[in-house]
């Protein structure tokens, strides 16, 4: 009995006070009218996550092993993708070059096969086989089958060009195309020497072919001073072309020597330089024969 | 005279900041419940930009966007008297109030019913220094009223300028640009108790919230209870309220007279509960549900369970009928109404042109209060329900809503009050610069 008076009236006390004051407290209305403002409201829903995460992030990172471990994992899994089959490259193959080409291209962009497709650089690889001397234009691409396909088009010799460092191949616009050791390997290609000489193969290939009129007398065409051609035929006759209309005067010189026979007599150089006045220089005994000739006719 | 232009005047100034907020909250501090609106402005003013009235008569610039209610505390006879209670009660209303608003909110604007308001009438004229009136004039005049004695330790609340007149023509409310010889003025001023209205800035400053207005809620809610025509025409509206009932004459839309009946409902309860000895909430109950103030036969019939929380079964299923009930409740409506008409034949009532009288606030919801009233009061009784603003909760509508409705049309369109118009040049401090340019003007 005595419990039972006792404890109604703990709880009733309790319970009529918590009924009585619904106000909020001095701090709780504070609290209220702080979360009611629009900037601390702001604050809590965009920079209280900013800062958390900021912070979570700088410890996090603050580690040196957790840094390596994230890039190491990422490295990874950049890994297992480009080291599956389908992007691996097994082998090269050259289209259009053979032989010593063939191995200098090898040379020049040396792979170790197979690869990862994703670490081949095509367009470097294009500039540095492209950057060879015998190769005109060349395309790579990596072939489905995991091939590396490399079509290249090699610069065609026409003539031998000989300069004080010795014989070399060039091709019609000149370009360099290989050293020769001796000029037997590439008897059928003309020759041409004096300097400037590669930049105007056309017109050295023209008189050339001009000059096989001569037979095989032909030994070569010399650029002379960076400005005209001499046509250089066996016994050290010469044929000095003019800068304008070689190939005229050439053709003048053949017509002269098929009705004068002009270079088969003993004359060391025709001077063709004046289109006006052809000038012969004999050699030193045909001159003294000449004048001896000259002095018995009593001229 | 001076301080009472700084603190209204700096009221004034806090008001203007809670418009350029948009935001403020509206309190009505009364006996038996503290009602708090929280406004939100939005900027349309009375007039609209083709200069017509707006809809809802020009009351459209705000809108309510939270309300609430809670019992008062430590609030008797209008007036605060346990102000650690009652700030927790403002606290209670502005919390809800604020909650449903989503806002927060600085400024206040309150009223109440107590501190004994005393009208006094205003008059002085002066002669026009020029022929046309100007802003300096209206001051001047403004500033020459006789002030009476109304005593120590009270307050002037309300004063404002009822009526001017320019030579022989009266009933000018904006004399300015007129031409005349001498300018006169009739002020209302209305004074209470310095202690009610201190006691209230302080519970509203323990809030940590600023007074931006302060009001008497006998003047609001007869803005919101009489209808333009009313207050026009003249008519009374007698707030009847819980501890506390106000009467506030109305007329050429100024209020010309306020005073309280330290009477109110909670009076009406108290003797229900000492009549039925029953339990204050008790006889609030049974008030509110079964009381009248005119017996029929039929209410003699009507038993109504009294009840009680002592435990004895007797005590606890008495009955008490509606006769009995009513037999309780009329002789003390009827004190209060007669102590009203005291009142009002105290202010002049009966001389002016229009006798309504408008019944209003939590009392007169009796049934019957009406053909009681107009027994006692006049035969031009209505109840009134205040004006509609704009999201009000229906449960907000009533008529014990009806200063808490007025003070949001106070806060939205105020008065021109006295504090409200210039200082006259002649009290500026001597080195004003405007001094020295009256001082030119009247010389030169």
């Amino acid at each position: 009995m005595f419990k039972v008076i006792r404890n109604p009236s703990k709880t009733s006390v309790k319970k009529a006070v918590s009924k009585s004051d619904p106000a909020p407290s001095r701090w709780a209305w504070r609290m209220q009218r702080l979360m009611l403002t629009p900037t601390f409201r702001f604050g809590l829903r965009v920079g209280v996550p900013f800062c958390v995460t900021l912070l979570a992030g700088t410890i996090y990172l603050a580690d040196e092993g957790r840094r390596s471990a994230i890039t190491d994992a990422v490295a990874d899994a950049r890994a297992s993708i480009e080291e599956r089959p389908e992007f691996m490259v097994k082998m090269m193959a050259i289209d259009g070059a053979e032989g010593a080409l063939a191995a200098d291209i090898r040379a020049a962009v040396p792979l170790r096969f197979p690869q990862s497709s994703f670490d081949l650089d095509l367009a470097e690889i294009r500039k540095e086989i492209s950057a060879l001397n015998g190769i005109k234009k060349a395309s790579v691409r990596i072939r489905p089958g995991g091939v590396l396909h490399v079509d290249v088009t090699p610069r065609v010799p026409v003539a031998i060009w000989r300069s004080a460092d010795g014989l070399a191949l060039v091709d019609e616009t000149g370009a360099h195309v290989n050293e020769v050791s001796s000029r037997a390997e590439y008897g059928h290609l003309p020759l041409i020497a004096g300097q400037g000489a590669p930049r105007h193969v056309s017109e050295a290939l023209r008189l050339t072919r001009t000059a096989t009129a001569l037979g095989d007398r032909l030994r070569g065409v010399v650029r002379m001073g960076e400005r005209r051609w001499d046509v250089v035929l066996d016994r050290d006759q010469r044929i000095m072309l003019p800068e304008l209309g070689a190939l005229q005067a050439l053709e003048r010189v053949i017509a002269l020597e098929r009705a004068q026979e002009i270079l088969t007599r003993d004359v060391s150089r025709v001077d063709m330089r004046l289109a006006q006045r052809p000038t012969v220089r004999m050699n030193e005994d045909a001159t003294r024969e000449w004048w001896h000739i000259r002095q018995s006719a009593g001229q | 005279m001076m301080d009472l232009y700084d603190s209204q005047r700096s009221m004034r100034h806090m008001r203007k900041l809670a418009m350029q907020r948009g935001v403020v909250a509206i309190l009505d501090v009364g006996s038996s419940k503290i009602a708090c609106l929280v406004l939100r402005f939005d900027g349309a003013g009375q007039l609209d930009s083709e200069g017509e009235i707006g809809s809802l008569a020009g009351q459209s610039g705000f809108r309510v966007i939270g309300a609430a209610t809670t019992r008062s505390r430590g609030v008797r006879f209008g007036e605060i008297c346990a102000m650690g209670e009652t700030e927790r009660a403002i606290r209670t209303a502005l919390q809800a109030a604020q909650k449903m608003a989503g806002i927060r909110v600085d400024h206040v604007i309150a009223c109440f019913s107590g501190g004994e308001p005393r009208s006094y009438g205003l008059d002085a004229e002066i002669d026009l220094e020029g022929q046309v009136v100007s802003e300096q004039d209206v001051a001047q005049v403004l500033a020459s009223c006789d002030v009476p004695e109304y005593g120590e330790g009270r307050e002037v609340l309300h004063a404002q300028p009822v009526n001017f007149a320019l030579d022989h023509r009266s009933g000018l409310s904006d004399p300015r640009g007129q031409l005349g010889n001498a300018l006169s003025v009739d002020m209302h001023m209305l004074t209470v108790d310095a202690a009610a209205v201190q006691h209230l800035a302080h519970c509203i400053k323990r809030c940590d919230l600023e007074l931006a207005g302060i009001a008497s809620s006998a003047y609001v809610s007869g803005i919101s209870s009489l209808v333009e025509d009313e207050q026009e025409l003249g008519a009374a509206c007698i707030d009847l309220g819980g501890g506390s009932t106000s009467v506030s004459i109305f007329i050429k839309k100024h209020m010309i007279f306020a005073d309280t009946v330290r009477m109110g409902g909670d009076h009406i309860t108290s003797d229900i509960s000492m009549g039925l000895q029953v339990p204050t909430a008790n006889a609030e109950r049974i008030k509110t549900f079964y009381g009248g103030v005119h017996a029929t036969g039929m209410d003699d019939r009507e038993m109504i369970e009294i009840g009680g929380e002592t435990g004895d079964y007797e005590h606890d299923r008495r009955t008490a009928s509606r006769a009995e009930l009513i037999g309780i409740m009329r002789p003390r409506v009827e004190e209060i109404l007669e102590e009203v008409r005291v009142r009002l034949d105290a202010a002049g009532f009966d001389h002016l042109p229009s006798q309504q009288i408008v019944l209003t606030g939590g009392g007169s919801q009796i049934p019957g209060l009406d053909g009681l009233a107009s027994k006692i009061l006049g035969q031009q009784v209505r109840l009134g329900r205040p004006l509609r603003v704009h999201g009000l909760p229906q449960a907000a509508t009533g008529p014990s809503f009806a200063s808490a409705v007025g003070l949001s049309l106070f806060a939205a369109n105020p008065q021109d009050e006295w504090w409200d118009f210039d200082i006259p040049a002649d009290r500026y401090p001597s080195r004003s610069l405007k001094r020295a340019v009256k001082w030119f003007r009247d010389n030169w």
